[in-house]
């Protein structure tokens, strides 16, 4: 033992402890929580490409198709990492979805409101419910499990008894020709970089309709929305005292509480959090459906928190990214419109989802172990 | 003036009926480390509680630089400079030694609104601070469960010194540790005093106590048995304090008697 560590000491600098390995780049890189889900990422790419490169999924249309769909859920799946990461669920933010979209409808509908005040009320709402989840969670001490399970039977049965008694059914449509004009709805509406696809249309660089138009004619809003808040979530948690009071909530709430952080409070503007992600993503699949339905996010919430753990967060809380998150949505984004391009049965995507996500945690549970390794 | 820093004169705590404390006064000059003896169950933790803030004596009188002081809540104890480690130490293993190093403290910087957590600042404040007690902190931002008890230890006083303590209440700060780990920790508190702390250090180990207390106050079924230099008193006398002398020369008896039992068998 004496020589071994006379040999290598020999060798370094002085004060250089000489029991410590030097770590390797790839094990710094092992251990961010993001890296499992990059890799996935990776490796789905490579599988579709390899499976159906010459079907038109990677072309323009098939793209924007497939990250249209991963960024609707990246969108709740960011949310919800962040509140796991604050050591909490939320079951609720399926129900919400459905909630939202007809605090959005109804009012604009059957009582005259202009669209954007109808989307100023649901965020309202989403504000409300998010702030009762939290002072419920942080209030009792119960489990956010059990709080939100609650939230998501109550919210769902709103959803489905408010719209029977107003309009007698459960879709409410007609939404559509009041987007045109409203100062708000644009937000969530608008295709983007259009000129983009002109221009590339007109090279004849991605497939063109009969009539000589570009088949994909912009990058959708749920895009956009999604790139902003993987930026935003990602500057939150890493870059301000915001984020580090996520963490350490989410670590040792006793602790946390012991050297000063307001864990109570971080916890509930979490949950507002989620919320209102919701509700983001009620707008942008209501307006552009056009119409409101009641099973509207029926499940996103396993989804949203499937997207999040195979993203890295940990279910124990205190651990996690938002860019894992958001390549844990592209992942399951990804096969879910790419295996209509293969000869595979769509039945099998849930098989895929449920075993990515085992693996996902396996692989988290041995990260954490390695990470919290005493020396 | 006095020549005391801090002073707890007649401390005493009820919860109900039962008498947690009674009566415990401890006077601490600065640089002076006064070590904290008791046997589970002795008042220890109800104590700590007390000179924290958590609990509000009912009766007795806190002393802090002359005046008399009352806290409402732990954070008046830390404004004053009462800075308290507790056995869990409130670190994060799953964070960097920065992160917790600053948690809920953090250095700001930036326009209003848009402030950003001086990440570069903390590192550089958290490794000077680890470098000063001699623990290499290589990188500051590996987590801190990579970092073995003792460290993690140094790293909880080292926090509470920065953010102005001037008084350490160390709850059971060795206990947890190997020999090795534990002469680190006791190293570094005997130096946080010699720069000027009062230390309060609180143990059942007599053996970590004894080398580095200056006085030491043994606590009973809540009420102080004195106050002790340590000219004054032996590490064996302390001891037998500690567990109630008469208590280990009964089990002495019966064990004589046990073992004649068994011979005559």
């Amino acid at each position: 033992m004496s020589l071994k560590s006379k040999s290598i000491s020999s060798k370094s600098s002085l004060n250089e402890d000489e029991r410590l390995k030097k770590i390797s780049p790839l094990r710094v890189l092992l251990n961010r929580p993001e890296l499992g889900a990059l890799g996935g990422s990776i490796l789905v790419f490579i599988f579709f490409g390899i499976v159906a490169g010459d079907t038109g999924m990677f072309s323009a249309y098939g793209m924007l198709n497939f990250l249209d769909v991963s960024a609707n859920l990246g969108i709740i799946a960011i949310a919800a990492a962040m509140l796991m990461i604050g050591g909490e669920f939320d079951l609720s933010i399926g129900s919400m979805i459905g909630f939202a979209g007809i605090c959005i409808a109804i009012p604009a509908i059957y009582w005259g409101w202009p669209l954007w005040m109808s989307i100023v009320f649901a965020f309202a709402m989403a504000v409300l419910v998010g702030y009762f989840n939290g002072i419920m969670v942080v209030k009792t001490g119960l489990p956010s499990f059990i709080v939100t399970l609650a939230m998501l039977f109550i919210l769902r049965g709103l959803t489905l008894a408010i719209t029977r008694l107003i309009t007698g059914r459960t879709q409410v449509p007609g939404l559509r020709v009041l987007i045109e004009d409203d100062p708000l709805a644009w937000l969530f509406a608008t295709d983007t970089f259009k000129w983009l696809f002109t221009w590339l249309g007109s090279l004849k660089l991605i497939e063109l309709r009969t009539d000589g138009t570009p088949l994909a004619t912009g990058i959708p809003p749920s895009v956009i929305w999604f790139i902003a808040l993987t930026l935003f979530a990602t500057w939150i948690l890493m870059k301000t005292r915001y984020g580090n009071w996520i963490f350490a909530s989410g670590g040792d709430k006793v602790g946390a509480t012991n050297v000063g952080v307001p864990v109570g409070r971080v916890k509930i503007s979490l949950f507002i959090g989620t919320a209102v992600a919701s509700t983001i993503f009620a707008c942008i699949q209501v307006l552009d459906a056009g119409s409101a339905d009641t099973m509207r996010g029926t499940l996103k919430e396993l989804e949203a928190i499937a997207a999040a753990v195979v993203g890295g967060c940990l279910l124990t809380g205190g651990y996690g990214s938002a860019i894992g998150a958001a390549f844990g949505a592209i992942i399951f984004g990804t096969v879910s419109m790419g295996i209509f391009y293969t000869d595979v049965d769509t039945d099998w995507f849930k098989v895929f989802l449920g075993a990515m996500m085992l693996i996902a945690v396996v692989f988290n549970n041995y990260i954490r172990k390695k990470v919290t390794e005493s020396k | 003036m006095s020549d005391y820093l801090v002073q707890f004169n007649n401390i005493s705590k009820f919860f109900g009926k039962v008498i947690a404390l009674k009566d415990v006064t401890m006077r601490l000059k600065k640089g002076e480390i006064m070590c904290l003896l008791g046997d589970n169950g002795a008042g220890k933790s109800t104590l700590i509680k007390t000179l924290a803030g958590v609990h509000k004596p009912d009766e007795g009188e806190i002393i802090f630089e002359d005046n008399k002081i009352v806290f409402d809540s732990p954070k008046d104890a830390l404004d004053i400079g009462i800075g308290t480690v507790y056995q869990d130490l409130a670190l994060v293993p799953l964070m960097s030694v920065t992160r917790n190093f600053f948690m809920g403290r953090e250095p700001q910087k930036g326009i209003p609104f848009l402030k950003t957590f001086d990440v570069e600042k903390a590192n550089q404040i958290a490794a000077d601070r680890m470098g000063q007690i001699g623990i290499d902190v290589r990188d500051p931002s590996q987590a801190v469960g990579t970092m073995s008890g003792g460290e993690r230890q140094c790293l909880a006083i080292s926090r509470a010194i920065y953010f102005g303590a001037k008084v350490l209440v160390l709850d059971e700060p060795t206990s947890a540790l190997g020999v090795h780990q534990a002469s680190m920790v006791l190293k570094y508190i005997v130096k946080a005093a010699s720069e000027g702390l009062a230390v309060i250090l609180i143990t059942h180990n007599v053996h970590h106590a004894y080398p580095v207390g200056n006085s030491f106050t043994v606590l009973n079924r809540g009420k102080s048995m004195g106050t002790f230099q340590k000219k004054d008193i032996s590490r064996e006398k302390l001891l037998s304090m500690m567990a109630g002398g008469e208590e280990l020369d009964k089990l002495e008896v019966e064990l004589q008697e046990m073992d004649r039992i068994h011979n005559k068998n």
